[in-house]
């Protein structure tokens, strides 16, 4: 079993784009909550990475 | 006197060494990873260790005392199935869904090895009683002993040191919980749905301190996770880390709760299975033994 030292994130899906900022990570715009669902659940299966909800309409994804 | 003259005392002491080797993997299969060609191995070494019990006190009656040697180049030998084994489940937990974990796989490398170690046991004590007594007491001590050992060596479950119950399963918000026990955040509205409809949430209740910090070892945890979801089945393919089965800690109140999206539907299957998961010898911690220990507990 590998570990990983360091979680990163690896997306960000998000209808609220005021809530997040800044660099390196890729952030995907949702119109609304279920192309947000949809986006994450593609992501998440494609990229082996969890999707977590940060409850303010911004979902990112990371690896476990 | 040759060693001919023991040549009853060596067969007895061999056969029933062998049959105890047979008969440990067979009450405990569940650890066993690649069923039949595993087993195989296993019993080859288990019948060379019975041998070398069989022979060792023969051979000092026959002032044979080269022979003797062999004995200890043999631990040495037996430390090498420790290593096979642990580098095989190794290998295998990589292609695990739910992996067995570093500390659970040490543990079954280890009881590999000590059985062949009990197997030169039991072989050496029948040989030897065969030689000075009537056949049947050294077989009758022989059998006795390896039931004794059999028992003895089987270690605690989960059962012994916990209250394992049944906890509901619930989200507040996107956070999953069991009972009052957190397990982990979880973003997809329908792996939330699913979870609810189907998840089974095992809350494990430490007996006291010991049991606490027990439950409180990573490898334990995951062990418990590994054993349920071979047992139950998981709901779970590569890409779909939320499926997952997790054990967290209230470290509030040192219990821990299993999460598991099982195939198998009956909820009470899976406390029965937590119950049943082996108690890691390197997880197990005894804080009450000391004075501190007993003092931080009240």
């Amino acid at each position: 079993m590998e570990f990983k030292r360091i979680k990163d994130i690896i997306a960000i899906v998000t209808t609220d784009p005021d809530t997040v900022g800044g660099g390196g990570v890729p952030i995907f715009y949702a119109a609304d909550a279920s192309e947000r669902e949809r986006i994450a659940l593609y992501l998440s299966r494609i990229l082996d990475a969890m999707v977590h909800d940060l409850e303010n309409g911004t979902y990112f994804l990371t690896h476990h | 006197m040759t060693m001919l003259a023991h040549r009853e005392a060596i067969a007895l002491g061999l056969v029933l060494g062998f049959l105890f080797r047979i008969y440990m993997l067979h009450i405990d299969y569940r650890q066993y990873p690649s069923y039949p060609h595993g087993v195989i191995a296993h019993l080859s070494l288990g019948f060379i260790a019975a041998f070398l019990g069989a022979v060792a006190i023969p051979a000092l009656l026959a002032k044979e005392f080269t022979a003797v040697t062999f004995l200890a180049l043999a631990a040495q030998q037996f430390r090498d199935i420790r290593d096979m084994e642990r580098k095989t489940l190794e290998k295998l937990d990589e292609s695990e869904l739910v992996p067995r974990g570093p500390d659970y796989i040490e543990g079954i490398a280890r009881v590999f090895e000590g059985r062949n170690y009990l197997v030169m046991l039991v072989a050496l004590v029948t040989s030897s009683l065969v030689t000075w007594f009537p056949s049947f007491i050294g077989l009758a001590a022989g059998v006795i002993l390896g039931f004794f050992l059999a028992h003895f060596r089987r270690g605690k479950v989960i059962k012994d040191i916990a209250v394992v119950r049944l906890g509901q399963v619930h989200f507040r918000g996107a956070n999953l919980f069991v009972d009052d026990i957190l397990i982990m955040n979880v973003g997809l509205v329908e792996s939330r749905s699913l979870m609810e409809r189907h998840g089974v949430g095992v809350v494990i209740e430490p007996k006291d301190d010991n049991a606490r910090a027990t439950l409180a070892n990573l490898g334990q945890r995951r062990a418990i996770a590994h054993e349920v979801a071979t047992l139950l089945g998981v709901r779970k393919d590569v890409a779909e880390p939320e499926f997952t089965p997790l054990c967290r800690l209230n470290t509030a109140t040192g219990r821990a709760a299993l999460f598991i999206l099982p195939v198998e539907p009956d909820k009470d299957l899976a406390v029965a299975a937590v119950g049943k998961v082996p108690v890691l010898e390197s997880a197990v911690r005894r804080p009450l033994r000391t004075l501190i220990g007993r003092k931080a507990s009240d």
